[in-house]
Order: structure tokens, then C-alpha cells, then sequence
């Protein structure tokens, strides 16, 4: 598990909500940092096999941390977060059930 | 007794396994990895509406190889196992312009009235329009369906043609490049970058833009040009795109496809940001929500272009066996080009007129 | 319209001190960056991070506030937080900003986007739960975050590094599962001496790796078939070492097999490139002043080669010496004199590389998975798939990326693109330089369409 190293030191003065769960986080942290603090680990589902992906390299190279805020699509680990913010997951893509 | 087919684009192994069902032996060539592709780099239509405007026979022949490709991805799926992701439920193209609607309408009609009737479109203006398509814009004025037009993986269709052939005893050699070819009547030679000598009785240049340096010793006079389109992919969407146009397609794997342009610059298939805005535009005006959704890559390709960008059809006029391919239409036609034109190279009885495809028909 | 003499990418150890350097020398610059503060990778917050944070990172990363200090106090435009996703070959950038796209123009670029984590394809380094140990860095860095009771997979300095500052912070980690072998150990002692040069960071090295030992934090060497398991997050991680099958449960595992050269944007600039045998990776092509192959592109840092963060900065300022001379903003001579100093220094710094490389390379097994492991995390394309691909005739990346998709998903590469090239060449027997890499284009990164619709003039589709 993930834990937060300053527990002492700041608190966790902001909260943002992922899929409707609300989240603590403090000023400075990605979204990805403070989702995996507050222990969850399964951010999105693939496109292709639809299978968990969480935060993967933390430096915006991987792609693996996609979620969605104000309807687009971001990596985690770039968006720094904001009091309130409302974050969701990526929506469900599963082309096996394209009906055309 | 062997053809040697210089190419392997879409072209190129469509033909060659038509010619192996056909009985015949046969080996590709096919060049190097970063080669320019227009088999790699189209937008993976068989877009029949509005082909063909001047050319009725165009026209026919297109739709001809339209009516032939259901069955042609069924076959290729049965040979190979892959899914080619081939749909028909009829394309739509969306206009955000009266003129430009109007222009299509008419020509469409021109078309039908040429074609004996057979030529179904449907005109729908913006509110029947909507209820098909609900995603579009306020921008879009009408549009125009027709159960003619279908889209296909055209990765999938090149993946599954090398499987076909080489399930069929066809040979495939990549990564190589004819550099010299020594021509008799059915017997010809073509030398490689790596010194190999290749022989076989018949022979077809189906080398796209590749053609230009090697037409002329088998008498062809190749009168193509590149011209670039750019294309646009985005990321992967959940399902809404029902209806492919021939600027916009939801491919099989999710994201959208948006192209493509034209452009004239020579041998650059280099992206450029000016086109990448102007088809980013295009679709948000088609369907507005897009404008929220990430382009992941742009590409451009370069089309093979003859003067009136119709096919060509030639059988070599100075040496018997010979003969050149080439068009800018190559996932449409690979159907017919796999089904109809293997008689045509072997001059059999039952072989498509195609005539007019030929290259005398330009002042060269 | 000329914005800027000198556009810089990258704000790491070598895009600021490139920025001062060619500020100094009196180019108007604008450096370009990812993050809301300087610092890249390596000195990542450095410049916002609390006391706590600091005495667990260590004084080599609280040393990276002076370069943040000196960008600072520089004339040197810094935009923060932008996004780069296109550079032209007549030195324009593109880039992003808080959702609206820019294009600046430049009279020369350097491109000091840094490194990379090598990819470590291994059984289940998909699931949930599995970062790279870089990555558990930049969340003590920049979030705050520690992984308590990780496991970390894998070889290199780096390994030690991040497991002193776990055990810093209260969280030592339950196990070290390192890949480098007696043989690795061997291959290595030609190269001691000339690394004893580097005599610091060497010792320093032996110290974090003492502190581990004391802290009884469990080290295997030359750990083989190393898998992770998991239902939707890591549960274990299952090795062999010491003639022994082992299972460690955890929730964290932690790769890292070194860095490699970032290549994104100096491969869609079609600038040269060639593989490095020791390093198991490409690197641009650069003279010792950092000059590309191309005219008016310079590569500093990481990105031209891996060397560490006193590398960068050196290296930054050579290339930004080059740049200046490029622009006749100073002589020839100048620039060699001043340059001369600095590439001395360089040299010695890189001295410990020869051995480290020996010392810590990528097993086989990561370089060439096993068939059934994930090779594209975008596409979930396996390395048995490109293998079957170069039976299918796919000469290179390309052919092969059309055929299965690797590399078209939204990293764009980044993470199969040596994976790729490595099984290919295994497969033809070819050169990695025979065998090339992917093409890569614009956007660099993913960016919505409507930013690019906004660049345009509105037009109408054919």
C-alpha cells in the first residue's frame, strides 16, 4: 500500500471525488499520487481485453493512468488536483459489442 | 511457369491471390520496411457514392467489386482466420455545405440515370438526418446515404492477403527492391538489391509510386503522381459511429478516423500541423462532441495518382506478358482485382472488359 | 516570425543549465516543460519539497535546487506545465497550454527531454499495483506518497537509491530482487579501475548498500524467472534464486532495469540515430558539442546519452555553447575553449559508466520475454505476436506495428519500441541499426481536437 510520508506535517486539506468516491489529497499532488495514497490501484479498464490498469511510470509516458476530467480525457499522473475537482473513469470501450 | 509480381501493397497481393486460386505459381516482391505505403497509410473505405461522375464505367466497375467484397471477406476470414472487420451497412456523407450538397445530389443523380436506375442513395436532410445519426452538429445541412458504401480494417485485409497467399503456396519476399528487370516475351528477369535474379513467365508491376522507375523497360508509360492525404486517428471511443462517411469512420478498434486531404507536394508524407487543424475542424463540425476527444496520431500517405485518377489497366505493348496495375482505390477495388482481374492477365475468354482503364487513353 | 534564438525542451539538469549557459552568452531562450516547476525527472519539486521529503532524498537531489535557483534568475522564458507535441525541422515547437495550442519559433533547438524507464516486460507487470521504481520516486518527490512494504525488481543503481530513501522514510522494502549475475560481476572488474575515478558516487553506492543490509532488507541475486502474480492487483511476486523458488506476497512491486534514452521527439525528426551495444539501447547521433545530425538541432542530457544529472548539466552547457556559436553569438574559438573545460569534466563523470553498464544490464529475459508476456501495454500485443510477425515477413517495426497494432496506442511506443526492435533483430539475426525503430509523428503527445481546430484557419473539407 501506498501511505502518505508527512502525515505530521500537512494534512490532507483537499478532497476531489473519482467515480463518485470522495478522495483526500493535499495541495501539489497528481491525481494519480493521490489516488494511489488512498489506495486505489485499479484506475481504468483496456480498450482491447478489458483489463485493470492502474499508475504505471508517474511521468506521463505510459498512458496507463487515463481518467477523465470536465469530459476529457487526462493522464492522472499530470493533473494536479483541485478542492472539488470531479474526476471519473474512462469510459468502457469494448468493441466486441460494436453492434454494426 | 511463374508470375512475378513486383509489389506487395494491397494491390499487388489481392492480384496474387486471385492468381493462386486461379492455378497459377507465383512470388512477390516487396520492399522495405519505411518504404512509402499507400497500402499502410488509406482510410480503409469501399466508398462507391459519387466515384465515377465522368466515368460511368468507373462507376460500374467500382461497384461491381463492391457488390464482390462481401463475399471476399468471408472467403478471406474462412482461408486465414482473420476478422477483417469488413462492414456494409451503407455509408453516409455528412455536408455543412448547401452548394456542396446540392453538387453531390446532382451527380449522383447523373449517375443513377447513366447507370440504368441501378444506384441507390437517399437524400436526408438535417432532421432525418438526426434521428439516424443523433452525434451530429447544427452545422451539418443534410446528407447522403447509400447502402452501397461499406468500410474494412485495411491493415486486417493486408495481414490477411499474406496469410491467403502464403496459404496458398505463393511466395513473398520483403524487404527487397527490384532494381533491374530484363524483358522478353514471357520471360523476364528481375534482379534484386541483393543480387538474387527472379524468373517467371508473366509479369506484373503493381509497385505503386515505385512503378516510375521500372515501367519503362516493359514498355509502360506510367503516367502517376504522388499526392498526399493526411489522415487523423483519435482515441479509442465507446461505439456511436454507425454509418463510416468518406471523411470520418469509426474503425474497428474504437477511436475515429478523420481524412483525409489532398495535397500536391512530392514525395513527403511528413504531417503538417495546417491540414491536422483543417480536418480536426471538419469532424468537429460533423459531430461537435469530437472536439473534447484526444487526436493520439496524425499520417499522411501518398495516394498513386493517375492524370484523371481512374485505375490503370495495361498489358505491356512491346512485350507479351507483361502487364501494369495501378490506382489510388486499391481497398475498393481489392475485390475485383482479386476476383476478375487474374483473367485478365491470363487473357482468358471470360476476362472484365476494362478497356477503358488502359493507358492509351492519356496524351502522353 | 523569430521568437527565440534558442528553444530548449526539457527543464531537467541539462535544459536549465543550457538556459543559463545561452542566457549568459546572450541568446534570448525560452525553455519548454512538462511540470508546474523545474527540476525534470531527477530533481522533480525539488524546488517545493519540505524539510521531511528532503531528508529522506537525500543532498544529491536537494543539490538540484541550485540549477532551479540559477533557470530562475536567468532571462530565460520558462513555460510551465506545457505540453510539446510537435517540433518541426525549421525549428518551430507546438505545444499545449492549459488547452490551447502555441507555436513558437526558434533559430535553434536543443531537445533535452531526458530518459526513460527501459521497459520490463515481464508475466504480470500489467497489473495494478506494478510501477517502475522511478515512479516511486516521483511520488515521494512530488506527492508525498511512500510504497510501504514493496517489493523491487531488477538492476541498476537506481534499485539501491530509492530502497535507502524507502527505508529513510520509514518504509524499508520487503525485498530486493536483483537480476545481475556473478558473470555481469565479472564482466564488469575491467572497467573498476577507470570507474574509481568516480570514486563518490561509488562509495556512496556501497554505503546505501550497507544501510540495506543493516536494515535487513532481503536481497537475491541473480534472480531468473521472475513473474508477478495477481488477480486485479499485485498479490506476489515468484522468482528464482539461490537454486531456490521463492514467493513474496506484496501489493507494490517496483521495476527498473536502468534508464534509456526519451528518443520520441529526436526520432520524429528523422534525426540519426544508432544503437548502443553496452547500453542496449539507441542514442541520437551527437558530436561532443551535442550537435545532431541535423543543423539546428543540439540533444543534451540523458537524451543523448545516459549519464546521470552531473552529466546533464554539463552537457546542457556544451550544447548550449554549441547553439551559441551556431548563432554567431560567440566565436568558434570561444566556444571551444569554454566547451574544452567542460567536456573534461564530463568524461570523468561518465568514467563509472562502462562499469555500471557491465555491472547492471538487462537480462535476457526482459530484452527477449518469454511469448505470452505483454510486450505492448497499449494494445496488449505479446512478444510471441511479433515473433510470429517476422515469420509473416514484417522486416521491421513498422510492418510489424501494421500487422499487430504494437505501438499505436497512446504511448505511441514509447514503451514497446525496444522491446520490438530487440525481438526482431533476435528473430532476423539483423542489427538493431538494420532494424530500425518506429516512425513516429505528431501530436508527440495526445492532445483534444478542438486545440487543433483552434490553430487553423476555418476551411472546408474536399
Amino acid at each position: 500500500m501506498f501511505e502518505s510520508i508527512d502525515k505530521l506535517h500537512t494534512k490532507n486539506s483537499l478532497s476531489f471525488t473519482f467515480d463518485g468516491q470522495s478522495i483526500a489529497a493535499k495541495p501539489d499532488m497528481s491525481v494519480a499520487a493521490a489516488l494511489l495514497n488512498a489506495g486505489v490501484f485499479n484506475i481504468r479498464v483496456t480498450p482491447v481485453s478489458q483489463s485493470i490498469r492502474g499508475p504505471f511510470c508517474m511521468m506521463g509516458a505510459c498512458y496507463d493512468c487515463l481518467v477523465l476530467v470536465d469530459g476529457i480525457t487526462v493522464q492522472a499522473c499530470l493533473t494536479q488536483v483541485k478542492d472539488g475537482m470531479v474526476v471519473n473513469r474512462v469510459p468502457l470501450v469494448d468493441m466486441s459489442k460494436d453492434i454494426s | 511457369m511463374k508470375t512475378i509480381i513486383i509489389g506487395g501493397g494491397v494491390v499487388g497481393l489481392s492480384i496474387a491471390y486471385g492468381l493462386l486460386k486461379a492455378g497459377q505459381e507465383v512470388i512477390v516482391l516487396d520492399g522495405a520496411d519505411d518504404d512509402f505505403r499507400a497500402s499502410r497509410g488509406n482510410f480503409g473505405l469501399i466508398w462507391i457514392q459519387g466515384k465515377g461522375a465522368n466515368a460511368p464505367h468507373y462507376a460500374t466497375w467500382s461497384r461491381r467489386s463492391a457488390t464482390l467484397w462481401s463475399g471476399f471477406a468471408d472467403e478471406l476470414q474462412k482461408e486465414t482466420e482473420v476478422d477483417i472487420a469488413y462492414k456494409n451497412k451503407g455509408g453516409v456523407d455528412y455536408f455543412t455545405d448547401e452548394q456542396k450538397l446540392q453538387q453531390r445530389i446532382n451527380t449522383l443523380t447523373t449517375l443513377r440515370n447513366n447507370l440504368g436506375g441501378d444506384y441507390p442513395f437517399e437524400w436526408l436532410e438535417y432532421s432525418d438526418l438526426k434521428a439516424r445519426v443523433p452525434e451530429i452538429g447544427k452545422k451539418v445541412v443534410g446528407g447522403i446515404y447509400s447502402p452501397m458504401d461499406a468500410h474494412v480494417n485495411p491493415l486486417l485485409l493486408l495481414r490477411a492477403l499474406s496469410i491467403a497467399v502464403r496459404k496458398a503456396q505463393g511466395t513473398i519476399m520483403t524487404g527487397v527492391k527490384v532494381v533491374d528487370i530484363t524483358a522478353q516475351d514471357h520471360d523476364f528477369t528481375a534482379t534484386l538489391n541483393n543480387g538474387a535474379n527472379i524468373e517467371g513467365d508473366k509479369l506484373v508491376l503493381a509497385a505503386g509510386l515505385g512503378a516510375r522507375s521500372l515501367g519503362g523497360k516493359l514498355g509502360f508509360k506510367v503516367p502517376i503522381r504522388p499526392q498526399q492525404g493526411q489522415v487523423l486517428i483519435t482515441e479509442k471511443l465507446p461505439f456511436f459511429l454507425h454509418y463510416p462517411s468518406g471523411t470520418i469512420r469509426q474503425v474497428n478498434e474504437g477511436g475515429i478516423q478523420i481524412g483525409a486531404s489532398k495535397a500536391e507536394v512530392g514525395m513527403d508524407d511528413d504531417e503538417d500541423v495546417a491540414t491536422t487543424a483543417a480536418l480536426a475542424q471538419h469532424a468537429i463540425d460533423v459531430f461537435p462532441h469530437l472536439g473534447r476527444v484526444k487526436l493520439v496520431r496524425s499520417w499522411a500517405a501518398l495516394r498513386i495518382m493517375s492524370p484523371d485518377g481512374l485505375p490503370i489497366y495495361q498489358h505491356s505493348p512491346t512485350v507479351a506478358g507483361a502487364s501494369f496495375i495501378t490506382c489510388h482505390s486499391g481497398i475498393t477495388l481489392s475485390a475485383v482485382h482479386a476476383r476478375l482481374m487474374p483473367s485478365w492477365l491470363l487473357h482468358r475468354d471470360n476476362a472484365p472488359d476494362v478497356s477503358h482503364f488502359s493507358e492509351g487513353r492519356f496524351n502522353v | 516570425m523569430i521568437d527565440y534564438d534558442l528553444i530548449i525542451i526539457g527543464a531537467g539538469p541539462a535544459g536549465m543549465a543550457a538556459a543559463v549557459e545561452a542566457t549568459q552568452r546572450g541568446l534570448s531562450v525560452c525553455i519548454l516543460d512538462e511540470q508546474a516547476s523545474a527540476g525534470g525527472q531527477i530533481y522533480r519539486n525539488v524546488s517545493k519539497v519540505k524539510q521531511h521529503q528532503a531528508d529522506i532524498l537525500g543532498p544529491d537531489y536537494i543539490a538540484g535546487k541550485q540549477l532551479v535557483n540559477a533557470l530562475q534568475q536567468s532571462t530565460a522564458i520558462h513555460r510551465k506545465a506545457v505540453t510539446v507535441w510537435k517540433v518541426d525541422k525549421d525549428a518551430k515547437v507546438a505545444f499545449s497550454d492549459a488547452g490551447r495550442a502555441e507555436q513558437i519559433q526558434g533559430r535553434h533547438i536543443i531537445l533535452a527531454n531526458g530518459a526513460m524507464e527501459r521497459p520490463v516486460p515481464l508475466p504480470g507487470w500489467t497489473l495494478p499495483g506494478v510501477l517502475t521504481v522511478g515512479a516511486a520516486q516521483i511520488l515521494m518527490k512530488s506527492g508525498s506518497v511512500v510504497a510501504r512494504d514493496a517489493v523491487i525488481i531488477g538492476s541498476g543503481p537506481l534499485l539501491y537509491l530509492v530502497a535507502s530513501q524507502l527505508l529513510a522514510a520509514g518504509a524499508p522494502p520487503r525485498a530486493l530482487i536483483e537480476t545481475q549475475t556473478r558473470r555481469n560481476v565479472i564482466a564488469a572488474l575491467p572497467y573498476f579501475g577507470k570507474a574509481l575515478v568516480q570514486w563518490r558516487p561509488l562509495l556512496k553506492g556501497i554505503r546505501m548498500i550497507m544501510n540495506l543490509t543493516f536494515a535487513s532488507v532481503p536481497r537475491f541475486i541473480a534472480a531468473t524467472d521472475i513473474s508477478i502474480e495477481g488477480n486485479d492487483s499485485v498479490e506476489a511476486v515468484c522468482f528464482r534464486a539461490g537454486g531456490k523458488t521463492h514467493r513474496i506476497e506484496t501489493s507494490i512491486a517496483l521495476l527498473h532495469q536502468g534508464v534509456v534514452p526519451n528518443t520520441q521527439i529526436s526520432r520524429s525528426l528523422n534525426l540519426e540515430h544508432r544503437y548502443n551495444v553496452q547500453q542496449h539501447c539507441f542514442h541520437p547521433v551527437t558530436n561532443e558539442l551535442g550537435q545532431s545530425s541535423h543543423p539546428l538541432f543540439s540533444i543534451a542530457g540523458d537524451g543523448a546519452g545516459i549519464g546521470g544529472a552531473n552529466v546533464a548539466a554539463l552537457s546542457g552547457r556544451i550544447s548550449a555553447l554549441n547553439a551559441a556559436a551556431c548563432l554567431k553569438k560567440i566565436s568558434i574559438s570561444e566556444r571551444d575553449r569554454a566547451a574544452f573545460v567542460l567536456q573534461k569534466l564530463k568524461r570523468a563523470e561518465l568514467s563509472i559508466r562502462p562499469f555500471l553498464d557491465a555491472l547492471y544490464p538487462p537480462p535476457q529475459s526482459v530484452l527477449l520475454p518469454e511469448n505470452d508476456t505483454i510486450i505492448c501495454r497499449c494494445e496488449e500485443v505479446t512478444a510471441g505476436d511479433i515473433r510470429h510477425y517476422a515469420t509473416l515477413g514484417c522486416k521491421g517495426p513498422n510492418q510489424t506495428k501494421s500487422f499487430c497494432r504494437s505501438g499505436m496506442g497512446p504511448c505511441q511506443g514509447r514503451f514497446c519500441g525496444l522491446t520490438v526492435t530487440e525481438l526482431l533483430a533476435a528473430e532476423m539475426g539483423e542489427t538493431h541499426d538494420v532494424i530500425g525503430s518506429y516512425r513516429i509523428r505528431a501530436p508527440l503527445k495526445s492532445v483534444t481536437l478542438k486545440e487543433f481546430a483552434d490553430l487553423g484557419v476555418p476551411t472546408t473539407m474536399e
